[in-house]
């Protein structure tokens, strides 16, 4: 960044208006993640108070306490660790493939501008029909195994990997390229140490939507055509009328999600530190 | 235009698969049971679309995308307004909002199904859900980085608080709020895809391919992919259309 830009940036940010006060909003930033807990605890205690009363019945809302109790029984029988890791070596399988096929196939698209003009329409098409559609087509044809899970799994992360390499690699500034031909690295050089960190940030972003999407992906098709797996356990609990069980896994369907983005927001807060401020 | 330039098109591909398709199938190298072929698939859209079963199904599936969007939308964009400009309800709400955000959508269809019963309901409540999310959270976004010196402007001409809404904050919002309008319509209607598949059987597209692919008509499988896929074409380019976009922007968000 150069001198000029900093200085706008910082004349910009001291022109802003502040509050007068300071001493006030720092105290309501301390109280932050107190106020945010209000509205959970009340939902909570809403929600106590509802089945401890009657007011519902158990087969519409089961009580807090029946909902840990199904939770500590999965548990204890190995149910949710079972299927939660089914679950999560499918994911680990599509994601790996989706993001394989989506970083060569994105930097082909990147490289050559030969080879975007040919697959970019067919690209574009297989691109534009959302995954659930694709479920029956791959069931008929797969059978509802574990490669229907890997595959769809796998288009949902291929599409995001797949632009964000290829915008990254043509996002690549040309004096960057520039530099490196004067330096005279070779081709693996400009790759590894001008290409590769100036493509990051938009990688990272593909990366997050590929992660979110596959997550998303398997517990879809999980629900609909599965033996096993998180969303299996959902399904056949919603069968069974075992609301406890299903909202104890709705809970872990939403912490895996949870998690996830969590590890994301930390491996981009790392990029940030090791390429400074590249994104 | 020399033939290099010709094969080197985007269209090659596509009529390749296409011309192999077709040949492979009309010399039995693919098995048309499974496969299908091309003239199957031009066949069997020509009978639905003529027996009317097509477009009902088309028009039933978009009343529901369109009705559930509305009621989503309009509820994730009031929404990130107040948390937008409301301090209290931000800190208040946010972080539960956030918090359930990240339940993947599919996994309400089972309680909604509870809930709401099988029917019309909550399919409509899920679609809404779809929908909600992202334009809350691009709202939320756009509507807290509107530029503090416009809203001084604001103060100095002392407008009253529904102008500064309509004035300054929506105008100066407007960007983000058509992003996520956009990723709402997205999820719509894969949300409408979903809901045909996972509540009871109805009508619509997504019920259409799931009938389809119970009697193994893999024609009729190929023609509502086909059709799916237009039909969120044309829902994300109508948008982008108003709201000057390039046309391809986003389709990292198509899931």
């Amino acid at each position: 960044m150069t001198d000029l830009s900093q200085w706008a940036q910082t004349g910009l940010r001291t022109r802003r208006s502040r509050p007068p006060l300071q001493f006030p909003k720092v105290q309501l930033r301390r109280a932050v993640p107190l106020l945010g807990l209000v509205v959970p605890l009340a939902l909570l205690l809403a929600w106590y108070g509802v089945t401890a009363a009657h007011w519902v019945p158990e087969q519409i809302l089961p009580a807090p306490v029946t909902v840990l109790e199904a939770f500590a029984v999965l548990l204890r029988s190995g149910d949710l660790q079972h299927n939660l890791a089914v679950s999560l070596s499918r994911v680990a399988y599509g994601f790996g493939a989706g993001t394989l096929a989506g970083l060569l196939f994105g930097a082909g698209m990147g490289f050559s501008d030969g080879f975007s003009r040919l697959v970019r329409p067919t690209f574009l098409i297989i691109a534009q029909i959302p995954i659930l559609a694709w479920l029956p087509f791959f069931m008929l044809l797969l059978g509802i195994g574990e490669a229907l899970k890997v595959v769809l799994v796998a288009k949902a992360v291929f599409t995001p990997i797949t632009l964000a390499t290829s915008a990254g690699i043509r996002g690549v500034p040309q004096r960057y390229l520039e530099l490196a031909r004067i330096l005279q690295f070779t081709r693996w050089q400009t790759l590894a140490r001008v290409i590769f960190p100036a493509t990051l940030p938009q990688l990272f972003s593909g990366l997050r939507y590929g992660l979110t999407h596959a997550w998303l992906a398997l517990v879809a098709v999980e629900l609909l055509a599965s033996y096993e797996g998180i969303g299996y356990l959902m399904v056949y609990s919603r069968q069974l009328f075992q609301l406890d069980v299903m909202v104890a896994i709705m809970l872990v369907i939403g912490a895996v999600g949870l998690v996830f983005d969590r590890l994301l927001a930390l491996g981009e807060a790392w990029l940030q530190r090791r390429y400074g401020g590249a994104s | 235009m020399n033939i290099r330039h010709v094969l080197g098109s985007g269209a090659t591909i596509p009529v390749i698969l296409l011309l192999v398709w077709a040949v492979a199938a009309h010399f039995g190298l693919l098995d048309v049971r499974l496969w299908s072929s091309p003239e199957l698939v031009a066949a069997g859209g020509w009978g639905a679309l003529r027996d009317g079963t097509l477009l009902a199904a088309l028009g039933a599936s978009l009343t529901r995308d369109v009705t559930g969007f509305a009621i989503g939308a309009g509820a994730g964009l009031i929404l990130g307004l107040l948390l937008a400009r409301i301090r209290l309800a931000d800190r208040l709400l946010s972080p539960t909002l956030n918090t359930t955000r990240q339940i993947a959508l599919f996994a309400w269809i089972p309680f909604l199904s509870l809930w709401l019963g099988n029917g019309e309901a909550g399919r409509i409540a899920f679609i809404a859900l779809g929908a909600f999310f992202p334009v809350l959270v691009n709202t939320h976004l756009g509507a807290a980085l509107v530029e503090a010196r416009y809203l001084d402007v604001a103060r100095t001409l002392s407008l009253k608080p529904h102008r500064v809404l309509l004035k300054v904050i929506l105008p100066s919002a407007f960007p983000a709020i058509l992003n996520g309008l956009r990723l709402g319509l997205i999820y719509a209607w894969l949300a409408t895809i979903g809901a045909e598949y996972l509540f009871a059987t109805t009508t619509g597209i997504g019920s259409m391919m799931m009938d389809a692919r119970d009697l193994f008509r893999m024609d009729l499988v190929i023609l509502g992919m086909a059709v799916i896929g237009g039909v969120g074409f044309a829902l994300n380019a109508a948008l982008s259309r108003i709201g000057h976009l390039p046309l391809w922007r986003g389709m990292e968000e198509v899931i």
